[in-house]
């Protein structure tokens, strides 16, 4: 078998596809030996490992079959060296070596350490479909492993795998297993071996459709659907709980759709709360807001890049380090904005729309020629990365922290305006003027730090912005409508108001996507906020009395 | 409020645009090493009608510093037919209508030879009339819908079939994908490319229900919907595979939200048409490991051609990170074939030189030769490259030769039967069938 493989060269594009098969059949025979115990039938181990010096895809994949085959001490870290890009080969020695996770480096041959990697040692390459063939390898590999997370990454991937070949090892994993949660997982991918064994019984396929069916999940319901041709009795039970989990996802979509809409909510409030301040409480139409989220983003790209180059260790802090610097930094030029230009435009809303919408193509312009008009990587910390599981919907941990994130400036912002001095200061100045001038507030000073207020906040959101969007120059103006759009509807000068109207709008606006796509969608939240406003100009929550004439 | 508010912008948008390009112009005249130029006659001026601000100038940006390398390496040669090349830099600031404006001042006032520019379709043809009516020439360097062939226009970028299709042969073949999510940015590129993916899955055996489309609206930030919907389209027992059309800013947060999701390239892989190395500067791309993209080059690909092209155009822009791209492949084939053309025939006269392009050959950057067809259209090698953790891509696919260019696709209905040539039948919508001049397009 291995002679008549190695006697076909399946170098080069064109016959690759005629090869995948024959190196399928080869792989499968291989773990079967394996699995007998049969001792290793690859030949040197050694042949086999220098393959991956070869820099073609077709060897790549022979090797890791062959030293999954191997029974070697070393195929399990090569193998999950090759997986995370850790394995480099020397194509002149033909020479492999692994980078431990400690940095450590050692020849993949004899395990022996290493000082340096030779200077032509390149990563060993992998495509898609290699990648599953090192995944089912390494599952096949690791379901003994003593780590017990291996473990049930191990039993995740041969669910989704399901070779037949590794029932005997999924068996005894199984009797041997006692952490609850991962014997659950390998009587799950037990089950899917056995529901894609041609010949298991009726009642075993009947106990395996069960068995899936309780895990209840997409990936339950992806290998349900995907069973092909089965015993009557299995295809219909297995369609009876293809029919029950999709009930249950169709309830769980509900409240996925209900925290999306929580999630782009909490988007739309943030990008908003400083326009509820400059436009909201002062009255100033100010198309510039979107632009302060944007200052906000390249503060954390600019504080990032110092961490980058200079303190590393500190990255997982850089978006707390940004969040006081980027308020200072837009407040700053919130205030400077106010004082030479808004100020001389107070009471003449066209003109100050015209004046904010031209400084923001200038800031727009200042960035580009600074930074360059590409998108700049801000990156996510690793507790803003990835995603967890609850019940059968993911929820991403940038969107929970943004949430939560949001909130806090909300509540902060509230309380800054109810219990400070400069709080009490500026609603007095926006309520009424003149009576706050003639109790002897320096109106025209409260003016400049409620516009740098504004501003600072815009900034911070830009910070949480520059996880979930592009920081390019043009961030802001993705914001600035939908800004306007919440404050309008939320009720002007209401901060309460801009909280209902940016949650109300992001879950409407949720629940209407799936239904009507992401371009109607949109258009028809667009569509009722106008009738809505034809019928309360005022918005959600108008304020009233006396306020409402100054 | 709000239709006194979108008043305002709509009236902004003309006045935005047309300060900041006084101000781009300005600039640029005064930063350009080319400003003291000689004097008009002992120069061919080459027109760059690329956005440097707005929407569009985080790609076009880059594309002008292309042409202007490309003259600068010219001149360094001599220039062409004894003459110094000059470049006359306008921004057309991401605003349609002022792209035409543009071209008329180009060869109306500067007296252009040639214009290279353009990115989106609908700028392309706010420019068409213009160029048909001052009868110039404009090399187009992007990937686009097809079905188009005009006498003025050089399309050096990729047409569907040079693309889209060979991505989707790929995942069929390699990666035997039976259910598609068709996803794309609502405009026209991604709808005609669709329709053409559609109708193609469709002449495969594609039943409709395996076929998901989706649209967004530009700049589409909030991709959680959309993405768990895939995961679901993706969970129905066959291999599913995302051919992604979407452009421009909005790829950002769909890839962040995959990788966030965890859809990982192994189970669900995404083939992006919109997204190279510029796009991946952006991005933390090691989630992103293993999806694809399909294009004409790629910077990672190893030819000496290639390799020399990246070290000069880095000492140029005196940037080692600099990063190179298809569309900035396709200027550098059209320019040079633009140069072969007016050597060949010894004039910039816009007549003659159209008529010199079509059977014009040019190397490009991954070792073979690129040919001007008579549809206007280039032949160019299709590369299926799979991202890598450092934002680059690792070719993974390659098409056997050339392909040639389709002005009109074969799987549409209404194009299947037309052809450009303006050689021989000095038309670009000739229908095959009643051999008339004519048709769609006309």
């Amino acid at each position: 078998m291995l002679a008549a493989f190695s006697s076909h060269s399946c170098r080069g594009p064109d016959v690759f596809a005629n090869c995948i098969d024959r190196f399928r059949a080869l792989f499968l025979s291989i773990l079967l030996l394996s699995c007998l115990a049969v001792p290793a039938l690859a030949g040197p181990f050694e042949d086999s490992v220098a393959k991956f010096a070869n820099d073609e895809f077709s060897d790549t994949e022979a090797a890791v079959g062959e030293i999954a085959a191997s029974g070697n001490a070393l195929a399990s870290p090569i193998i999950s060296a090759l997986q995370d890009g850790r394995l480099s080969a020397d194509p002149d020695s033909k020479k492999v070596f692994i980078t431990q996770t400690d940095g450590k480096i050692v020849d993949a041959t004899t395990g022996a350490a290493v000082d340096k990697l030779p200077d032509n040692a390149a990563a060993v390459r992998l495509n898609n479909r290699l990648r599953r063939t090192v995944e089912a390898a390494l599952g096949g590999l690791t379901l003994l492993s003593p780590d017990p997370a291996k473990r049930l990454a191990a039993a995740q991937s041969v669910f989704k795998s399901h070779e037949e070949n590794l029932l005997p090892t999924v068996e005894s994993a199984l009797a041997k297993e006692s952490v609850k949660s991962i014997k659950q997982a390998f009587a799950e991918a037990r089950a899917a071996i056995i529901l894609f064994k041609s010949d298991a019984s009726d009642s075993d396929k009947l106990d395996a459709v069960a068995v899936v069916k309780a895990r209840g999940d997409q990936e339950a319901l992806a290998l349900l659907t995907g069973l092909g041709d089965q015993p009557a009795l299995v295809t219909k039970a297995a369609a009876s709980a293809v029919s029950s989990i999709q009930s249950n996802l169709a309830m769980w979509s509900m409240v996925q759709n209900a925290w999306y809409g929580l999630s782009l909510g909490s988007v739309l409030l943030l990008a908003a709360i400083g326009l509820a301040i400059t436009f909201g409480v002062m009255g100033v139409i100010n198309m510039a807001h979107g632009e302060m989220v944007m200052l906000g983003a390249y503060t954390t790209f600019v504080v990032q890049e110092v961490i980058r180059t200079r303190y590393p260790a500190l990255f997982d802090y850089s978006l707390l380090i940004a969040v006081p610097l980027a308020f200072l930094v837009a407040g700053f030029i919130g205030v400077l904005i106010e004082r030479t230009i808004i100020r001389f435009l107070y009471g003449r809303p066209l003109e100050t729309l015209l004046a904010t919408w031209g400084l923001s193509l200038v800031l727009q312009q200042a960035v580009r020629t600074a930074f360059g008009p590409t998108n700049r990587e801000v990156g996510n910390p690793s507790w803003m990365s990835g995603a967890f599981e609850l019940g059968q919907i993911t929820i991403t941990y940038n969107r929970l922290w943004i949430l939560c994130f949001t909130l806090a400036v909300f509540a902060i912002l509230l309380a800054m305006l109810r219990y400070t001095a400069l709080g009490l200061e500026m609603r007095a100045v926006t309520q009424n003027r003149r009576m706050a001038a003639s109790m002897g507030i320096a109106t025209s000073r409260v003016d400049a730090l409620t516009f740098g207020l504004g501003s600072g906040i815009a900034g911070i959101a830009g910070v949480a912005l520059s996880q979930i969007d592009n920081v390019s120059p043009n961030l802001g103006q993705s914001y600035i409508i939908d800004s306007f759009m919440v404050v309008v509807f939320g009720g002007v000068g209401n901060l309460w108001g801009t909280l209902v109207g940016a949650f109300t709008l992001g879950i409407a606006n949720k629940f209407l996507e799936p239904v009507a796509g992401a371009v109607l969608g949109k258009i028809a939240i667009l569509v009722l906020i106008i009738l809505f406003i034809q019928k309360r100009p005022r918005g959600l929550f108008a304020l009233k009395g006396r306020a409402v004439e100054a | 409020m709000l239709t006194q508010l979108t008043h305002g912008i709509a009236t902004m948008t003309r006045r935005r645009a047309l300060a900041a390009t006084a101000g781009l112009v300005l600039g640029l005249a005064a930063s350009s090493p080319f400003a003291p130029a000689q004097a008009a006659d002992d120069t061919i001026k080459v027109g760059i009608l690329h956005s440097l601000s707005g929407t569009m100038a985080i790609s076009e940006t880059t594309l002008k510093d292309t042409i202007l390398f490309l003259i600068d390496e010219q001149n360094k040669k001599g220039g062409v037919l004894g003459k110094k090349l000059e470049p006359v830099v306008v921004d057309p600031a991401s605003n349609w209508p002022l792209f035409a404006e543009k071209a008329r001042e180009l060869i109306t006032k500067d007296k252009v030879a040639v214009v290279f520019g353009c990115w989106t379709s609908v700028s392309r043809k706010s420019v068409l009339p213009v160029f048909k009516e001052l009868n110039n020439i404009l090399f187009y360097p992007v990937q686009y819908e097809g079905e188009e062939s005009e006498r003025n226009v050089f399309y050096t970028g990729a047409a569907p079939n040079q693309q889209a299709i060979p991505a989707v042969d790929y995942l069929m073949k390699e990666e035997k994908v039976k259910r598609w999510v068709l996803a794309g940015t609502d405009y026209v590129y991604p709808r005609t490319t669709n329709k053409i993916l559609e109708a193609y899955l469709k002449s495969k055996g594609v039943a409709q229900d395996d076929i998901m489309i989706n649209y967004t609206p530009f700049g589409h930030s909030d991709w959680q919907t959309i993405v768990a919907d895939i995961k679901k389209f993706g969970s129905a027992g066959k291999k599913t595979a995302v051919v992604s059309t979407i452009n421009g800013d909005a790829n950002v947060p769909f890839y962040k939200e995959l990788g966030n999701q965890g859809i990982k390239a192994t189970d669900i892989p995404v083939v992006a048409f919109s997204v190279g190395e510029e796009e991946l500067a952006g991005i933390d791309t090691k989630p992103l490991l293993g999806h694809l993209a399909a294009w004409n080059y790629f910077e990672s690909i190893k030819t000496p051609a290639n390799e020399k092209f990246i070290k000069e155009w880095q000492a140029y822009t005196k940037n080692p990170k600099r990063v190179t791209n298809d569309p900035m492949e396709a200027h550098y084939i059209g320019f040079n074939m633009w140069v072969k053309a007016v050597e060949k025939v010894k004039s910039t006269d816009p007549d003659k030189v159209i008529d010199a392009l079509p059977g014009i050959e040019a190397p490009n950057l991954t070792g073979g030769t690129s040919k001007m067809l008579p549809n206007h259209h280039i032949t160019k090698p299709v590369f299926i490259g799979e991202i890598k953790g450092n934002g680059q891509f690792d070719v993974v696919w390659k098409t056997p030769g050339l392909v040639a260019g389709d002005a009109w696709s074969k799987e549409l209905e209404g194009s299947k039967d037309l052809i450009g040539d303006w050689v021989g039948k000095k038309c670009g919508n000739y229908n095959t069938k009643t051999n008339k001049c004519g048709g769609q397009g006309s």
